[in-house]
């Protein structure tokens, strides 16, 4: 009988090159995202080594990190910005890599647009240089994270050296209660493995609540995977992915299209595979998640209260709940529902899909935002705009007060004009609370796009089950 | 890319855990297409103020640390984003060598690519080169890559583990990209076979 191996192990094992005696692997890779902020040295690397890009067509290109999200039909005004957008312009054009540029209606958030053009395929390998390419995994598909020197290795090689990662498997079984979305049940699992609990492995999310989740609720899961240390999360592709990628214009068509599905269909697990490290959770017992400190561990039920540095034993953990709650300017004991916010933000490539839009929409449809918060909503793609648009949702959102904008990364890591200012503090759907993140001094609490919009009605943090039950 | 072999320095104490990509330099400073320059920024929230003066109190602005080639910190340095510019402004500081219980994966292979040396250590190890290293200038630590080991300013040696393959690739000064290219041969071959077996993937 043959070895019974995991879904990773079996992506892993199609694309192996070559493998040292020292363990070391040189792993083939199907599909390459590139964007503005990471590629322009690796591309500068190649034309110092007189190489060419193997396979431009397994290449894709989009600026997202830098790029405004305010009206851009004059350019961006920002230098440094405009240089990195123009580099990659010309980069893409020199390689013969294909660029979704400013003006096309397909750009967008490069983790937003792969899934969205069918660029993205079950028991494929990706990689870009960003570690959020964990998104991916949604569709069975291995994708990694990586640098920029690997970015070049790539782009070089049509492949990637590493060693193999160890298994581990997030079991997620039982229905989420009403109001409890994907994103908190990411970010539960994070509490209760902490930021570094996946390093080393290939996580698989696994189970009935994460089979009911539609395409966009396990991208929201598998985009977080890396703020749980993982090197990549993934989920076995079913009818749901299969239903997704059918007639994408990057989707295979036909007689291939009935092939890659039949294939796909292998793609799973076998019974009594084993994995390094297990964890099961019961949906059900989710309650919608807020974070409190400067780490995607530091979360929370929103019924919770700052949590007090002096019940933490361990000294190193509580210097830096300490460090946290000083940055957050919050106290210990307070009811995290008390705490007001400044501003709010829906968007990034963890909450910026359709679906997210939809849950934010739901909950503004005939509410205000509240008098002292500014709130941004920030479609993933043009795409996502455009449908979104067509639904009337942008109307929704601006009746209540919503500010409407143009695609991007925006103030998920603030690299564009979009930031928070010194002491200002933000409910946002994005990925990351660490210092600064959000601009320097800025405050953020990391919420699913309902608990966002919620917030930014009742003007603080609020528990949207009481807001559905108005 | 720079050779690695052994490194005599003054180590720095980072006694914090779960120092992310953002510390170690924020997204605004990612605006550029070089890899050099960066070391000005390198952990610019921690090391200057609102009005962009050096804070006296943080390590590396302390005079016996400014030569500092050597970081010991806490477990999960380097979490959080893929940015290689965190590597590149540790080594635009002149930082060669970071030790810590642990590292975040990505942080990791980033380092070793650009010639810096992360060496993985029991907490209690850590514990001790943080309190040696706090004794300043006149404390440096000898990393011997070939040895693997590593000498305490008191002389007491400790070992440490390393993949084979990232030792090879530092003593030498080696760039992956032209030993994965040596492997032209097979990569064609299985490209011929994964097009045969997939070929919607191309």
């Amino acid at each position: 009988m043959s070895r019974l191996t995991t879904l990773y192990d079996k992506i892993w094992d199609a694309h192996l090159v070559d493998e040292r005696e020292d363990g070391t692997c040189l792993l083939y890779i199907d599909r390459h995202l590139i964007h503005e902020v990471t590629s322009p040295q690796a591309f500068e690397g190649l034309l110092n080594a007189g190489r060419k890009v193997r396979r431009p067509d397994l290449t894709l290109a989009v600026a997202d990190h830098n790029v405004p999200t305010s009206d851009r039909s004059n350019g961006v005004d920002d230098d440094e910005s405009r240089i990195q957008i123009e580099t990659l312009d010309k980069n893409c054009a020199d390689f013969g890599v294909e660029l979704y540029g400013m003006d096309d209606i397909r750009q967008g958030i490069c983790h937003v647009i792969g899934p969205e053009q069918g660029f993205t395929l079950p028991g494929t390998t990706m990689v870009c240089g960003d570690s959020h390419t964990a998104t991916h995994g949604a569709f069975g598909c291995l994708a990694f994270g990586i640098g920029t020197s690997e970015v070049e290795h790539t782009l070089a090689t049509q492949t990637m050296v590493q060693t193999k990662a160890k298994n581990m498997r997030v079991t997620v079984d039982g229905d989420l209660p009403l109001g409890v979305t994907a994103k908190d049940m990411v970010l539960a699992i994070i509490g209760a493995i902490g930021t570094a609990g996946g390093t080393g492995s290939v996580v698989e999310f696994a189970g009935a609540a994460i089979r009911n989740l539609s395409m966009e609720g396990r991208m929201t899961v598998c985009n977080m995977t890396i703020e749980g240390g993982a090197r990549a999360g993934i989920v076995a592709p079913d009818e749901t992915t299969f239903e997704y990628l059918k007639g994408r214009p990057k989707s295979p068509k036909g007689a291939a299209w009935e092939s890659a599905v039949a294939y796909w269909k292998t793609l799973k697990t076998d019974d009594g595979a084993s994995f390094d490290q297990e964890i099961a959770l019961n949906a059900s017992e989710i309650v919608p998640q807020v974070t409190w400190g400067t780490s995607p561990e530091d979360v929370l039920p929103i019924t919770d209260v700052v949590p007090n540095p002096a019940d933490e034993s361990d000294p190193s953990r509580r210097t830096k709940m300490e460090r946290s709650l000083t940055y957050m300017g919050l106290k210990p004991g307070t009811p995290l529902t008390d705490i007001k916010i400044d501003r709010m933000f829906i968007g990034s490539c963890t909450n910026s899909r359709i679906e997210d839009m939809r849950a934010a929409a739901e909950v503004a449809r005939g509410r205000k935002v509240a008098d002292h918060v500014d709130a941004m909503v920030v479609p993933g793609s043009g795409l996502v705009k455009e449908q979104a648009e067509q639904e009337g949702l942008d109307q929704i959102f601006i009746d209540a007060g919503f500010d409407w904008r143009e695609p991007g990364c925006s103030m998920c890591l603030a690299m564009n004009a979009d930031k928070l200012m010194p002491g200002e503090r933000s409910a946002s759907t994005s990925n990351r609370n660490f210092e600064g993140r959000q601009g320097p001094g800025g405050r953020t609490h990391l919420v699913s796009p309902a608990m966002a919009a919620a917030a930014a009605i009742a003007g603080h943090l609020t528990d949207i089950r009481e807001l559905e039950a108005e | 890319m720079k050779k690695f072999e052994t490194l005599t320095a003054v180590a720095a104490p980072l006694p914090l855990i779960n120092v992310d990509t953002d510390m170690i330099i924020p997204a605004r400073f990612l605006k550029t297409i070089k890899r050099t320059g960066l070391g000005k920024s390198l952990f610019y929230t921690l090391r200057y103020d609102e009005d962009g003066r050096e804070r006296e109190d943080f390590v590396l602005n302390k005079p016996a640390y400014k030569d500092a080639e050597i970081l010991v910190t806490g477990s999960n340095f380097g979490c959080g984003s893929s940015r290689e510019h965190a590597p590149w402004a540790l080594d635009d500081f002149g930082i060669r060598c970071v030790i810590a219980p642990d590292f975040a994966d990505i942080f990791y292979s980033n380092s070793f690519k650009n010639g810096i040396l992360l060496i993985k250590l029991p907490q209690e190890d850590v514990d001790k080169l943080i309190e040696g290293a706090e004794r300043g200038a006149n404390a440096t630590v000898t990393v011997d890559l070939e040895n693997q080991e590593i000498k305490g300013p008191d002389g007491g040696v400790m070992s440490f583990d390393l993949d084979p393959f990232k030792k090879y690739c530092l003593l030498n000064g080696l760039d992956d990209i032209g030993l994965s290219l040596e492997k032209e041969d097979q990569i064609l071959a299985f490209e011929e076979k994964h097009r045969a077996a997939q070929p919607w993937s191309y």
